[in-house]
């Protein structure tokens, strides 16, 4: 049965990785993003006299973190799925001798690592060793506080990818409900992003929204691992924050479950 | 002519009103959740090296009322590239007996962009009021001037792509760093930016034309990187040019290019 979801993941992992084109374009796209991003840091920390709950270098190592692993992010569901619900398709998935919800949760691992290997390596190079070869220091992504940062933030980032998948599970399920692409996913992700810090890194946010951000599951997606590895979160102090990420995946899990379990009682197939 | 396809795209929009009403809330609050972001990052730092929350926001607004509109009216040519090279579909607007561009522009008016518009709107007239800006007849003429300008801007990307889809239809994403990038750059005055990325967004992709040199205008502030006010009145000029350049290069070498797919 194991053997059974692994070759479900790496099966899925190496269609998607077919899409190379696409991955050459996004990488373009974001490595611009980065770039404006950063200046508008830039400026803001230039004329700033305030010591700041974050530094100018650990936000920049945030920002290309961020671009590089922007595709582990919950703001798109699986085209199939998303076809196979809407055309009625989804009957097929229900009489194959296998959870559904552990069945669709393999795919949407792959879905979510495998646009981002192809994006985050080239990234990763640039920002890491092409920028500082320039002789733009200042503008290129560090290498982790310390080696133990560097431990500490790989376990954060599989926890991270794990609330992202049990994240976008729950939109599938919603697909189930509403047998609409649109609507709710397409005003989720929205909070998603800016809640996990991808936009702005969530120390920057005022000081009184510092106790909900930290409270609130999407900052498991980016906010802790980002930090973890910068150093802004000491690495033997981040215990707390790996919980948090552990509670909350599970917390989805069970969510995605019981919605998957209640749509089977009621679910139209759509098609004749 | 224009305004039968038009109406036409509009009912059959209407027609799905659920699904309408929800992609114009979407729009209206992804857009709102960029506004908090730089609302954020003014509460944290006070302000950006000469600028104020408040005329960061009349930039902002500016900028997303131009580019929602033009958005809105050139999904014909943002799709372009997959609904009529790929299809061949192509062949039946050459065949009909009215203007391509014309025909391109009444492909869809999307009304989804409303969400980004009207937001736009409402940080535009909130940044008036913050500010008190008179709004005699001149300024306000100039105001509508800018951002028909900006429209016209946003539309030549966008043929722009089009053109470029006469070649290949893959991989157009990176005309999104100059669309959605253009948005996203000049949302915060050009000024903070470094010498070579300015530069380009002023002589190359005119983005800045738009945007920062007219809104100096209007506020009546002096350019930190030291234009001359002359320059700063006429900039917006460069919109209406760029969008009859693009026009010209999408008929003149990209239709002339173009071999039909299909049959």
């Amino acid at each position: 049965m194991r053997i059974a979801y692994i070759s479900i993941i790496s099966a899925r992992y190496r269609t998607l990785l077919q899409y190379r084109a696409a991955a050459i374009a996004g990488f373009v796209t974001q490595l611009f993003w980065g770039c404006i991003n950063i200046m508008v840091m830039m400026a803001f920390f230039a004329l700033s006299s305030e010591e700041q709950p974050i530094s100018l270098a650990q936000v920049v190592s945030y920002i290309w973190l961020g671009q590089a692993l922007l595709g582990m992010l919950p703001w798109t569901v699986d085209k199939e799925i998303e076809a196979m619900i809407l055309n009625g398709d989804v009957s097929y998935e229900l009489v194959r001798p296998i959870d559904l919800y552990d069945f669709w949760f393999c795919r949407t691992i792959a879905l979510r690592t495998a646009s981002t290997t192809l994006r985050s390596i080239p990234m990763l190079i640039f920002a890491m060793v092409v920028l500082p070869l320039a002789g733009l220091d200042n503008w290129a992504l560090d290498l982790p506080a310390s080696m133990t940062s560097f431990l500490v933030f790989t376990i954060s980032l599989f926890f991270a990818l794990m609330l992202a998948v049990s994240f976008t599970m729950i939109m599938h399920v919603v697909l189930v409900y509403t047998l609409s692409g649109e609507g709710i996913n397409r005003i989720l992700p929205a909070f998603t992003i800016i809640l996990s810090g991808n936009i702005i890194p969530l120390p920057l946010f005022p000081d009184w929204l510092q106790p909900f951000l930290n409270l609130q599951p999407f900052r498991g997606l980016v906010d802790v691992p980002f930090r973890i590895y910068t150093g802004n979160i000491e690495a033997l102090a981040a215990g707390p924050d790996i919980l948090h990420q552990i509670v909350w995946t599970i917390a989805f899990i069970l969510i995605g479950r019981f919605m998957l379990m209640r749509s089977m009682g009621r679910m139209v197939i759509q098609g004749g | 002519m224009y305004w039968r396809l038009i109406l036409v795209s509009i009912l059959g929009q209407m027609q799905y009103k659920v699904s309408f009403i929800l992609n114009v809330t979407g729009q209206f609050v992804s857009t709102i959740i960029e506004m908090a972001a730089i609302w954020a990052l003014f509460t944290r730092f006070g302000s950006l090296e000469h600028w104020k929350f408040e005329e960061v926001c009349l930039f902002y607004g500016i900028v997303n009322i131009s580019f929602a509109i033009a958005d809105g009216l050139s999904s014909g040519f943002d799709r372009f590239g997959t609904e009529y090279i790929r299809t061949g579909n192509f062949d039946r607007i050459l065949v009909r007996p009215r203007g391509i561009v014309l025909q391109l522009l009444g492909h869809e008016l999307a009304l989804r962009r409303l969400g980004r518009l009207t937001q736009g709107l409402i940080v535009l007239v909130w940044a008036i009021v913050m500010l008190d800006l008179v709004l005699d007849p001149i300024t306000f003429i100039y105001l509508m001037i800018t951002i028909a300008s900006g429209t016209c801007l946003f539309m030549a990307l966008f043929v722009l792509q089009a053109t470029l889809s006469f070649w290949s239809v893959e991989s157009l994403e990176v005309m999104n760093t100059l669309t959605y990038g253009g948005v996203q750059t000049t949302q915060y005055p050009i000024s903070i930016y470094e010498e070579w990325f300015r530069k380009f967004f002023t002589f190359v992709v005119p983005v800045a034309c738009v945007a920062y040199f007219p809104i100096l205008v209007l506020l009546g502030k002096q350019d930190p990187l030291g234009s001359s006010i002359v320059f700063q009145v006429l900039s917006p000029i460069a919109g209406f040019l760029f969008l009859a350049f693009a026009i010209a290069l999408f008929r003149f070498v990209g239709v002339k290019h173009y071999t039909s797919t299909g049959s």
